[in-house]
């Protein structure tokens, strides 16, 4: 019954300036993708925060599971020569 | 007043939209689900925006102290001189978007018309809008064919709000004195030129939708005398009760 009354969800990527990537900005309902490209121009960019609108239904996204979170993180918490911490940057490099 | 036409004028496109813009406002928080709510009073804040343009430009030309706001809030029933389409009451959804699908399709052809006008002011604002519009075009002519191409209940909801509306379409062609003149100067659109431009993409759409054309022979007018329907009386006590209640109250 809720299949026949809900509309499909859907989330959304904005790229909100030439050259950055897109970004999760939310998610909304429509019945299909032109839909929901318009419900998140209405929704999302309406302010004048993109330049580009990427939106996928939900069920295509596969997400780890929290349960999980040990085994797919943890082990890089006491690695630290894993992480480029020990080089000295010239002053000039800026933004690294 | 120096320029009572081109004043009238103005008034005659900037009514459209405010009446429309009023209608859809009408929306908020009460829209058939969050986006559609969201989308419809966006389109609300469009009109309302290039409403404010086309009444600045209004009120300078009156030249009688009269302030943008004093021009939309305050004039009586019989003064605004909207088509009868816009004012027509949000009775379903399908209504709802039927109205918005037979004015958008006129607006944007006007617009494109007004673009080319000889009156700066005018031409600016119809290229601002003109962005706007296409959009809103293209958001009720998708509505058009999805209820139409829908479901059964949907396809004869959103027949009857075409048939129903569709004797108000004829009014948008209709040349007011004010019109001719602003024609002949070449600051005015000759609406009675976009009639058939109107009828086929109209026609299209609705054909894709797969709804019938309704053949109606009588059409109502009035409007842009400012004989209005039944409904503009409710319409305008909610526009106006603020500044009526409360005079020169400011935000």
């Amino acid at each position: 019954m809720s299949n026949k009354k809900n509309w499909p969800l859907w989330e959304v990527f904005v790229r909100s300036k030439n050259g950055l990537e897109h970004r999760h900005f939310g998610s909304l309902h429509a019945a299909d993708a032109e839909m929901a490209l318009e419900n998140a121009r209405d929704v999302y960019t309406r302010r004048n925060e993109g330049v580009s609108i990427w939106v996928v239904e939900s069920k295509h996204i596969t997400a780890s599971n929290p349960e999980h979170n040990g085994e797919l993180f943890e082990p890089a918490q006491d690695k630290v020569y894993r992480h480029p911490t020990f080089y000295d940057l010239p002053d000039d490099v800026k933004h690294m | 007043m120096k320029n009572k036409n081109l004043y009238n004028y103005i008034l005659g496109i900037a009514d459209n939209s405010l009446i429309l813009g009023q209608r859809l406002g009408e929306l908020c928080g009460h829209g058939p689900s969050l986006e559609t709510d969201i989308a419809c009073t966006n389109m609300s804040l469009d009109l309302l925006g290039q409403v404010r343009s086309y009444y600045q430009y209004a009120a300078k030309i009156a030249e009688d102290g009269r302030t943008e706001d004093d021009i939309a809030m305050l004039r009586k029933e019989r003064e605004y001189f909207n088509v009868l389409l816009v004012e027509q009451p949000n009775t379903d959804f399908g209504y709802t978007m039927a109205r918005q699908f037979l004015f958008d399709v006129y607006h944007f052809l006007m617009l494109t018309e007004l673009e080319k006008s000889t009156d700066l002011n005018l031409s600016a604002i119809a290229k601002k809008s003109i962005k706007e519009v296409s959009y809103h075009k293209r958001f009720s002519s998708d509505w058009i064919k999805r209820l139409g191409d829908g479901t059964e209940e949907s396809h004869s909801r959103i027949q009857t709000a075409i048939n129903d509306l569709w004797t108000y379409t004829d009014e948008l062609f209709h040349q007011t004195e004010a019109d001719k003149v602003m024609v002949a100067e070449g600051v005015g659109v000759d609406v009675t030129k976009l009639k058939d431009a109107y009828y086929e993409e109209v026609n299209a759409i609705l054909e894709e939708a797969t709804l019938s054309v309704p053949e109606s022979k009588y059409f109502q007018k009035g409007g842009k005398q400012g004989i209005h329907t039944e409904h503009m009386g409710y319409l305008l006590a909610d526009l106006q009760y603020m500044q009526r209640t409360y005079p020169n109250m400011e935000w």
